[in-house]
């Protein structure tokens, strides 16, 4: 249902006294190495190493976030289909998530990263848990 | 007449002059509210709260949820 709560979701801007906090979308980087659910995961291993992240997010033409391809996966037939090795649906946050709930919830699962998505499902990029908590104070 | 609109839709209606009304209590839109957006909560959202409000440029009225 769109209205405040999807505006915000979408990491759009806005004013008033939280307005400027650090939020997931704020610290949402777009580097991540993406590929199509037919790609070959022979050259998106080589992308995924030169990279800062241990993964790859598989995305439909129009940005859909449809996967997650991890480097461990990756091992096997270059040739094989990003859609045969993904792990389908990966969990996201939304862009207006503040960064220090974000930072807390990353910290408790031990995780390191968090995918950032609007609410269509589209790939906004990702948030690293170490800049959430330096801005998160 | 009211019509229910897209926030896709939203952006160009505001680059053409369109003015928001969030009618959220108060204290929800000091936190955050849509940029250029001015409050008139919807319990006191009547004809006098409303008269300031330019007739020949649409209006978008939005809550939480709904546009």
């Amino acid at each position: 249902m769109p209205g405040k709560s999807d505006w915000l979701a979408r990491g759009l801007p806005s004013e008033g006294e939280l307005a400027s906090r650090p939020t997931a979308g704020s610290c949402a980087h777009d580097d991540v190495i993406t590929c199509r659910l037919d790609e070959p995961v022979g050259p998106v291993l080589e992308r995924i190493d030169a990279s800062p992240y241990g993964f790859a997010l598989v995305v439909s033409d129009g940005g859909v976030l449809l996967g997650r391809l991890r480097r461990s996966a990756l091992d096997g037939d270059p040739q094989a289909p990003a859609e045969s090795l993904m792990e389908p649906g990966p969990s996201t946050v939304r862009a207006d998530t503040p960064a220090a709930e974000l930072a807390e919830r990353l910290r408790g699962r031990e995780l390191n990263t968090a995918i950032v998505s609007d609410p269509e499902g589209r790939l906004v990029g990702v948030a690293r848990r170490r800049e959430l908590e330096h801005l998160a104070g | 007449m009211p019509t229910r609109i897209e926030i896709d839709r939203l952006r160009p209606l505001l680059a053409e002059g369109a003015q928001l009304i969030e009618v959220l209590p108060a204290a929800e839109y000091e936190e955050q509210h849509l940029p250029g957006a001015v409050n008139i909560p919807l319990k006191r959202l009547d004809a006098a709260t409303t008269a300031s409000l330019d007739r020949g440029n649409p209006v978008v009225v939005y809550c939480w949820d709904y546009l």
